[in-house]
């Protein structure tokens, strides 16, 4: 298990949580949880995973992210 | 000084016509609704008609024969208590014939009863001697040489119907030789408490009261909830404290520290120690009736465990030491202080608990946010309940659940899913029998046949044993008979909830993907079965959800709240009595450590940091800057210790190390912390790794407000002083204090009118007003100055009810070959969450050690035999426990609670958690099963944290001691 394993998978349970919803929304809506809900320093750990193992996130959490300034 | 409150008995229920009706009594006339009882209309005038088997908590019986009156122009003389009022009926309630009739019968009650009365423990409170002194009774013809129940031997041969005291309960005696058989404990336990647990055995003279079938009340089915003790009118059923202590001679209403029911008790005290805790009658959550761990499993609070004095150390390998509360208030701000300079404002944080007042939670995150200066405050229902907090959020736009518990009393179609209330939420369980046994439908959905599946006299239409983890399949096949059946109540959805939302979750639900047969092969519940349970909730009438943590304690915990949000909405079952989506609440106080602030993310009343108008109230009337960001849940704590950039909390009330899953997780993460605080009655598990012990104060100490899982604010009185010389919240106001942020406060009301100032909801809510009404349910504001026993009525608190699309994710945790069982966790009706409290009483007799329940053929195929000891892994740790075979398991699924440290059922649980909350996925973990004879490496490490961690340094003796 890696540092960022946690992380890995709640960004990614967040996306697939708003999966049935149209693309454009489901990005918006992962965004905005992860904003609201999220610790600062979570986020930044996001954003190390988006430089280093992209492939990791599933597409929308990755998009998610993308919003929020991250990567 | 307060006196010995004594709630007025009008000796039958009162009537809910609205029909009146006026008659007679005595020459007076009385206007009462129709059905009620001539006892009862006496009653309503002061007049107490003598009475021996009536009490107002059940129905009337008509068998002690005392309450007999008059009525002209009928025929004999009927008992009071049977025979309802009717117009114009003329009542006399004492003439020479009636006096002479009751000194018979009494007379003939007391030629069966011992004359020890200045010995008895019920004197001063025993209601056969009243009556003996109401008629008059001088006498007693028949001597007591005859047949009788009194003496174990009879003119010098043994008296068969003699039987010895019964005191296997731990908590009070039964005496057979001093019942008067009235049936009022038989009639207690069937119509009050539900259990059927006690019988009137035999005919005529050999009538008497038997426990199951005539065993010790112990080895009985009673689940010793005390209503029988409190229903016999002599000293037959006593409690033992009574028997010990004598009378108490004075009481305070205050609120239970248990579940989440929130029960109103009489402390009945002399001095400033606790006779005996009673019910209190007119508490809105529990109206007179108690479980076993409210009446009777307080005294933990003067457990000789609990620790009085402040302590410190530098190390948690350390002993502690004894100090002043300045030195330990002093060591703690410096101590926080020196690691934010280091590490940084986001270094440290706090976590509130959901087993102290409101306004002790609001200071503790006042403390966090003001004097913190970061939002790190969470609180345990990030454990439990975050999921509903989330869920009803988005669906109806409020973190709670919709009714108050009296309105199952109208409920048609009750559906329970993922809990199990007889156990964990024992006293609303009991309302929720009596209205079954009064009708109403049940559907229980639950992987275990809980005990509410079939007892005497209820039984579930549908049990659906689903596998853990598919929750939001099933709800999904639901939702989908529903709409595919033509069974949503459009009317209702296209007044009261967004359309687009509605159309979107109709198109996704109606998908034959979501067909109970499309599922079957999911939950593993027969799609046919599903069907007829879906079609029972959406057309039995009104149709009300009630849940607990088997639903939120998932990785899809948020998803299933909206899940059942969806189908309450689509079936017209919110915004009335009877219906509605109802959290069963784990903690006395969980909602209202939750309504409080105790989110990172939220100030009190569910408004987000993030928000200017809201953060700008509080930073004019906190006068500090305030954080606009998040800070970190419970589980984000745990892993930012780890990483290093977490160094410093403060935890109120908890005990993390015993509670939260993965425990080597938990302990390497508070191993790492520089400073860890904990407040508490105990040292618990937590405290082994703490550098500052301060200890909290009981229930029994506070002063304050709990608010239960219908929104009760209910009120908390002390009946003692703090035992360890002050307040929790005045210890953390003089750490905020100390660490730059001036906090004082001289009295709990003050923090509640705090309160109150900067939460909409809790506008109206004020000391003056609880003591005035018993108890207001929020929103208590100007819209609503009583408060609000039913939300959404005529439209959702968001505006428009938001259907939210629910896809079925299963989990992560997958069982294989190496981790074929699926473990689900819970709680046991005699113990109470880490134990803590209910470990230090007597209810041990009832639960002495956590057991893993296994299905007969799972304990075959591993050569487990019953009571054998097993070793238990998943993939993140091991632990020794003893199995028990049990029935009520599903193949492939195995259970156990988390009562007692030694067993560390934690140990085993992962790190998996809800997508949105984090709440930890305690349900569903992968496990293998195997014999054992040895423990596990855990429990010998624990053993040695046991002794080595909470050991208290020697004081050395000065000379002039």
């Amino acid at each position: 298990m890696d540092q960022f394993s946690d992380i890995k998978r709640m960004a990614n349970q967040i996306a697939t949580a708003f999966a049935a919803y149209p693309e454009e929304q489901a990005v918006k809506e992962t965004a905005n949880h992860i904003k609201s809900f999220w610790d600062p320093r979570m986020r930044k750990q996001l954003a190390e995973v988006m430089a280093k193992e992209a492939s990791a996130l599933n597409p929308v959490a990755f998009a998610a992210g993308k919003q929020l300034g991250l990567g | 000084m307060h006196t010995l409150i004594k709630e007025i008995d009008y000796g039958t229920p009162k009537s809910e016509a609205t029909r009146m009706v006026t008659l007679e009594i005595d020459g007076q006339s009385v206007t009462v609704p129709e059905g009620t009882s001539i006892m009862r209309a006496a009653m309503e005038l002061g007049t107490k008609i003598p009475k021996l088997c009536a009490t107002d908590s059940m129905k009337s019986f008509g068998s002690c024969r005392l309450c007999l009156v008059e009525i002209e122009g009928r025929k004999g003389t009927p008992a009071s208590c049977t025979t309802p009022v009717a117009p114009g009926l003329k009542v006399k309630t004492q003439t020479d014939h009636l006096a002479d009739l009751r000194k018979g019968v009494m007379e003939l009650y007391i030629s069966d009863h011992p004359l020890d009365c200045l010995t008895c423990a019920a004197n001063g409170d025993c209601e056969l001697q009243d009556m003996a002194g109401a008629v008059g009774l001088r006498e007693v013809r028949y001597g007591y040489e005859g047949d009788n129940h009194v003496f174990a031997k009879n003119n010098g041969s043994e008296n068969f119907r003699y039987q010895p005291k019964d005191e296997s309960n731990p908590y009070f005696t039964f005496d057979p030789s001093k019942c008067i058989v009235c049936s009022r404990c038989v009639r207690a336990c069937e119509e009050v408490q539900g259990t059927f647990a006690l019988t009137i055995d035999g005919r005529g003279f050999a009538s008497h009261v038997s426990a199951g079938m005539d065993e010790d009340f112990l080895a009985s089915e009673c689940v010793s909830c005390g209503a029988c003790v409190q229903a016999c009118p002599t000293a037959t059923l006593t409690e033992k404290s009574i028997i010990d202590k004598g009378q108490p001679d004075h009481s305070v209403v205050t609120t239970c520290a248990y579940c989440g029911v929130g029960c109103s008790f009489k402390a009945e005290m002399k001095g400033d120690e606790v006779v005996r805790m009673m019910p209190y009658k007119d508490g809105g959550a529990n109206e007179g009736h108690s479980c076993v761990k409210g009446r009777f499993a307080w005294g933990y609070a003067t457990h000789q465990n609990r620790m009085l004095k402040p302590m410190l150390r530098e190390k948690f390998t350390d002993p502690w030491r004894e100090v002043s509360w300045d030195e330990a208030i002093d060591f703690t701000a410096k101590r926080f202080l020196e690691i934010q300079a280091k590490h940084g404002i986001g270094s440290i944080g706090g976590i509130t608990s959901s087993r102290c007042t409101n306004e002790e939670v609001y200071v503790v995150q006042k403390m966090i946010r003001a004097a913190f200066h970061n939002n790190n405050v969470d609180t345990c229902a990030r454990v439990c309940h975050s999921p509903t907090g989330y869920g009803l959020r988005q669906t109806f736009g409020t973190s709670a659940g919709t009714q108050d518990f009296k309105s199952v009393d109208k409920s048609d179609v009750i559906l329970i899913i993922g809990a199990n209330p007889t156990d964990a939420h024992p006293v609303f369980a009991s309302r929720m029998k009596k209205r079954l046994r009064d009708g109403a439908k049940l559907i229980v959905i639950d992987p275990r046949r809980t005990d509410i599946v079939r007892s005497p006299h209820i039984e579930a239409q549908y049990h659906l044993p689903l596998l853990p983890g598919t929750n939001v399949a099933i709800f999904n096949a639901f939702a989908h008979v529903v709409v595919t059946e033509g069974l949503v109540k459009r009317d209702y959805v296209a007044e009261r909830c967004d359309l687009e939302d509605f159309a979107r979750w109709e198109k996704f639900i109606s998908d034959p993907k979501n067909s109970p047969e499309a599922l079957e092969a999911i939950t593993g519940v027969l799609a046919a079965d599903v069907r007829g349970a879906a079609r029972l909730f959406a057309t039995g009438g009104n149709g009300a959800i009630y849940y607990g943590l088997g639903v939120t304690e998932h990785s899809q915990g948020s998803t299933m709240v909206m899940a059942m949000a969806n189908l309450a909405m689509a079936t017209g079952n919110i915004g009335r009595d009877g219906v509605g989506v109802n959290p069963l609440r784990g903690q006395n106080n969980v909602q209202g450590s939750c309504d409080m602030g105790s989110f990172p993310h939220e100030f009190t009343g569910y408004r987000h940091v993030a928000d200017n108008t809201v953060r700008d109230l509080f930073e004019k009337l906190w006068n500090v800057e305030l954080d606009a960001e998040p800070g970190l849940r419970i589980p984000n704590m745990f892993n930012a210790a780890i990483e290093g950039t977490f160094k410093g909390l403060f935890v109120q009330g908890e005990d993390i190390a015993q509670s939260d899953p993965n425990t080597k997780h938990v302990n390497s993460a508070l191993e790492s912390l520089e400073c860890l605080v904990v407040q508490d009655l105990f040292l618990n598990e937590t405290a082994a790794f703490a550098h500052v012990f301060l200890p909290g104060t009981s229930f029994l100490e506070k002063d304050g407000t709990f608010t239960n899982a219908e929104r009760r604010i209910n009120r908390v009185r002390p009946v003692m002083a703090p035992k360890q010389g002050m307040q929790e919240w005045e210890v953390v106001a003089r750490i905020a204090t100390a660490m730059g942020y001036p906090m004082g406060y001289t009295t709990e009301s003050e923090i509640m009118d705090e309160i109150a100032r900067v939460t909409p909801t809790f506008a109206g809510v004020s000391f003056e007003k609880l003591d005035r009404l018993g108890s207001v349910q929020w929103p208590c504001n100007d819209a609503a100055p009583e408060g609000t026993p039913i939300m959404h009525i005529g439209k959702f608190v968001r505006g428009k009810g938001r259907f939210m699309v629910t896809e079925f994710v299963p989990t992560d945790e997958r069982t294989n070959r190496f981790f074929p069982l699926i473990l689900t966790t819970g709680r046991i009706l005699s113990q109470y969450n880490v134990g803590a409290q209910t470990r230090r009483t007597a209810n041990v007799a009832w639960h002495p050690e956590d057991v893993l329940e296994i299905h007969p053929h799972d304990a075959e195929e591993r050569g487990i035999k019953d009571g054998a000891m097993v070793s238990l892994t998943s993939r993140v740790g091991a632990i020794t426990l003893r199995a028990v075979i049990a029935d009520r398991m599903p193949q492939g699924v195995v259970y156990t609670t988390f009562h007692h440290p030694v067993t560390g059922a934690n140990v085993i649980t992962t790190n998996n958690s809800d997508w949105a909350t984090n709440c930890p996925e305690y349900k569903v973990t992968a496990v293998q099963v195997t014999v054992s004879n040895r423990p596990s490496d855990w429990q010998a490490e624990w053993e040695q944290r046991e002794t080595e961690h909470k050991r208290v340094a020697i004081k050395p003796l000065v000379a002039a001691e």
